[in-house]
């Protein structure tokens, strides 16, 4: 019960959200409605006990995208500019799209059904090997630490280069923006 | 100590917090200045940090709230850099040395 109106109360939030970011013409009043926005999807990931996802999609969509998107605005304009075209053909693209994965959630098995493919393949295989193979308490820190280390480093690789990269071009846009200045 | 405090006083804990976070929203939505956006963020933030903790009271694993901490803290980061952007109406650093030569 506690659960259903959980979820109900955080769904029509959420929904009330993207609306607002719909409709508002200030750029500034929608990064901090999509900061909100994306801490109430963040809480709905918890209520479904995801909490690393919940947190990394706190920190990105809360933390990262709403810097991110101020300096945008610092760069650009604050006001939106109004669309000419009408949202007819986006609403029925996004209709008909909502509609399919609705369609395609039909045959998924239930919410915690313990005899979901997700939780027969090889999840028992590593909750029976975890202790002896690894001896960690958290599984999710040895699957990802140790059974899929590999997988983790290449990961940690690709993002430390593209930080390197990004850092990189705005080191370089910095300073050529100093000489402009300096010879003006 | 945890399991001596009954468990409808965590429901209407939740519940208050939804009527909180409602309100904060519909300030949100309206909030005539910026300000009012701001902190209605911010706000918001820290009923994210008291509802991961109710909801772990609640279904009687409070093991959330380490992570509860970890969204407090990025609601101040993103506080401040808000807080920055409004001060110097930029994020990086080359705007505000001119700025300060201005």
């Amino acid at each position: 019960m506690i659960d259903t109106l959980t979820n109900t109360v955080l769904f029509v939030m959420l929904v009330l959200t993207a609306l607002a970011i719909v409709r508002m013409e200030r750029l500034f009043a929608v990064v901090m409605l999509s900061s909100v926005f994306s801490l109430l999807s963040a809480l709905l990931f918890v209520t479904l006990d995801a909490v690393d996802v919940a947190f990394t999609e706190a920190a990105v969509g809360a933390g990262i995208s709403t810097v991110l998107m101020l300096g945008t605005i610092a760069l650009t304009k604050p006001i939106a500019k109004r669309s000419r075209h009408t949202a007819f053909v986006p609403l029925i693209v996004v209709c008909v799209t909502g509609a399919a994965l609705v369609y395609g959630t039909l045959d998924m098995p239930a919410f915690g059904a313990y005899d979901a493919p997700a939780q027969m393949h090889v999840g028992p295989d590593y909750l029976a090997r975890t202790p002896d193979d690894i001896d960690v308490p958290n599984v999710v820190t040895a699957i990802l630490g140790s059974y899929r280390g590999y997988d983790t480093l290449g990961e940690t690789a690709v993002v430390f280069t593209a930080g390197i990269g990004v850092l990189l071009l705005l080191s370089g846009l910095r300073r050529r923006r100093e000489d402009e200045d300096e010879e003006v | 100590m945890i399991s001596t405090v009954p468990h409808f006083v965590f429901l209407i804990a939740l519940l208050m917090l939804f009527i909180a976070m409602i309100l904060v929203l519909l300030r949100l939505y309206k909030g005539p200045t910026l300000y009012d956006r701001v902190l209605s963020t911010n706000s918001f933030g820290t009923q994210t940090v008291l509802f991961i903790g109710v909801l772990g009271f609640l279904s009687g694993r409070p093991d959330f709230l380490d992570i509860a901490l970890l969204y407090a803290l990025i609601n101040f980061v993103s506080t401040i850099a808000i807080l920055k952007f409004f001060r110097y109406r930029a994020i990086g650093d080359i705007l505000i040395k001119r700025e300060a030569k201005k």
